[in-house]
């Protein structure tokens, strides 16, 4: 079990529930997946549609923890105002909390994101920023009252993987008690043991599941993945070493020459 | 009064918002609304009264990531 702002869910797995081929698909992955928490989002509604009912229809269906997200969202005012109407809507204080700064790399602007993380727990908000590796930021997120971290991977919808290593690494062992997740640019199930051996608490993605070829297989080869690398850590990982050293003992090995 | 719905413009008569919305034929619909960039909770939605101009969202769940 891992908790996030005091709310226990069974798989380290969340998953969002964009760009999938259509809703049934993603009922499937999540089904096979067994995610825990899904991420949405709010958008502009026309006049006699009801597409946000009946997306909200199918989310309720899935018995998952809803994270709304502020994607897109450029401004501290525009990610304030996303999160306030997205808590109407979806009835949870969770806001997945982005703040672009660059629209080729969707890597979070981290001014905007500590003024907004800021506002919106004074506001009774519980924020997950989407976040880099940056120990620095990371601190200051926290002192802005967040109590869950978002680090990237790499950028949105990459799939690369994990491209700071040592960041990663640095950001899990300075703050070994904040619950953190390991979100965006996984790209594949082994990406995400990899977070996972490193001690993350859950991974978050998107694309990797809904583009693949067969979205539902994906899902749950992720979530054997991130089993698979939570198990890793839990068990305390032997330390890598650059000379070989026999694993079959070598007394009472029969003299042959 | 004209005003921008979803950042086009609109004639609407009514003035408050909660009838405008059901003049724009939002009656009933799981939406949340911002008038210039604000949040309007749908419990003020009633006491809100739009002006020639105003920039009206209105939003409503979607697929997120």
């Amino acid at each position: 079990m891992v908790a996030f702002y005091g709310a226990e869910v069974s798989s380290r797995l969340m998953l969002g529930t964009a760009q999938y081929p259509s809703p049934a698909v993603l009922e499937q992955a999540f089904r096979r997946s067994g995610a825990g928490i899904a991420t949405v989002s709010v958008r502009r509604e026309a006049g006699q549609d009801r597409a946000g009912a009946a997306f909200w229809d199918l989310v309720a269906q899935l018995g998952v923890h809803v994270l709304p997200n502020t994607a897109g969202c450029y401004s501290v005012r525009e990610a304030v105002t996303t999160a306030q109407m997205a808590r109407e809507l979806f009835d949870t204080s969770w806001v997945k909390l982005e703040v672009i700064g660059h629209a080729d790399t969707l890597q979070p602007d981290p001014f905007g994101l500590v003024e907004a993380a800021r506002i919106l727990t004074e506001d009774g908000f519980e924020v997950f920023p989407y976040t880099t590796e940056d120990l620095v930021l990371a601190e200051r997120l926290l002192e802005a009252g967040c109590k869950v971290l978002m680090p990237w991977g790499a950028p949105i919808g990459t799939g690369l993987g994990l491209t700071n290593i040592y960041g990663l690494r640095t950001l899990r062992a300075q703050l070994p008690d904040i619950p953190m997740v390991v979100d965006a640019g996984l790209g594949l199930p082994s990406q995400a043991a990899q977070a996972m051996e490193m001690g993350f608490d859950a991974v978050l993605l998107n694309t990797a599941v809904a583009k693949a070829g067969d979205p539902a297989a994906m899902a749950e080869g992720f979530a054997r993945a991130v089993e698979a690398g939570r198990l890793a850590f839990e068990a305390d990982p032997m330390e890598p070493r650059d000379m070989a050293a026999p694993s079959t003992p070598l007394i009472g090995k029969a003299f042959l020459e | 009064m004209k005003i921008y719905v979803n950042g086009e413009r609109h004639e609407v008569s009514a003035t408050a918002l909660d009838a405008v919305l059901d003049e724009l034929g939002y009656g009933g619909a799981k939406v949340a609304t911002a008038v210039n960039e604000t949040f309007v909770p749908a419990s003020l939605r009633a006491q809100t009264d739009l002006a020639e101009g105003d920039r009206l969202e209105i939003v409503a769940p979607r697929q997120g990531g």
